[in-house]
């Protein structure tokens, strides 16, 4: 069985020195900012993630069953003396 | 003159015999296989399938379908009834049956090959399972 691991990658927010002189609305604007970047970077990390699996199609061909799977070696031999002395006295059916 | 008439006593034991010989046949030919069974066989309408099993070859009419019908319910009762006197299956003694019954087919009748498909038995020996003894 094989599994694709999603594996998102964030962008670290760049903190300087400018962000100290930044209001509070700014910061809380530039952190949707930084959450949108990250969701934009989890979608782009999971399409090449997606493009990795493997996918597994049924057969096209239908599944063929053995006839004989139950058929064991050592009773055959067991019965092949008895098979042959009935088909020798049935010889109507046979 | 003495030749003469041993001629048709000769003729006569001779036609007796023949009679009795017939007789014989015709007795000796109800316990053996039906007429259009037989006429069947030779002609490749039915065949010895893999699993026991008397098989029709190809498109036949309703006389044949009946007659394998029949012949096939008969055999799975006896395969049934033997199975269980021997603690087998019915598939392993109906399978060991057509392994001998398929190397008994002679030329020109069909049998059905390991794979499934519908072989004439030639001069050479049948193919078989690998499981045939």
């Amino acid at each position: 069985m094989i599994t694709c691991k999603l594996t998102p990658t964030f962008r670290p927010a760049r903190s300087g020195s400018r962000t100290r002189s930044k209001t509070l609305r700014q910061l809380d604007r530039e952190g949707s900012v930084v959450r949108t970047f990250g969701l934009a970077g989890l979608v782009l990390g999971a399409i090449p993630a997606l493009g990795g699996c493997v996918n597994v199609s049924a057969p096209d061909k239908p599944i063929v069953i053995e006839l004989n799977i139950n058929i064991r070696q050592e009773v055959i031999y067991r019965l092949a003396a008895d098979a042959a002395n009935t088909i020798e006295e049935n010889p109507e059916i046979f | 003159m003495r030749s003469f008439m041993v001629k048709p006593f000769a003729a006569t034991a001779l036609a007796l015999t023949a009679m009795g010989a017939l007789g014989f046949a015709a007795s000796a030919g109800a316990q053996s296989r039906d007429p259009a069974y037989s006429a069947a066989r030779a002609a490749g309408k039915v065949g010895e399938q893999r699993d026991g099993y008397l098989g029709v070859v190809g498109e036949q009419g309703n006389d044949i379908r009946a007659m394998v019908r029949d012949i096939n319910n008969k055999r799975r009762a006896l395969y049934t009834s033997k199975a269980a006197s021997l603690s087998s299956t019915i598939d392993e003694y109906a399978f060991t049956t057509a392994c001998r019954l398929i190397a008994e087919t002679v030329p020109g009748e069909k049998y059905q090959a390991p794979d499934g498909s519908w072989k004439t038995r030639g001069s050479g020996a049948p193919e078989r399972d690998p499981k045939c003894p």
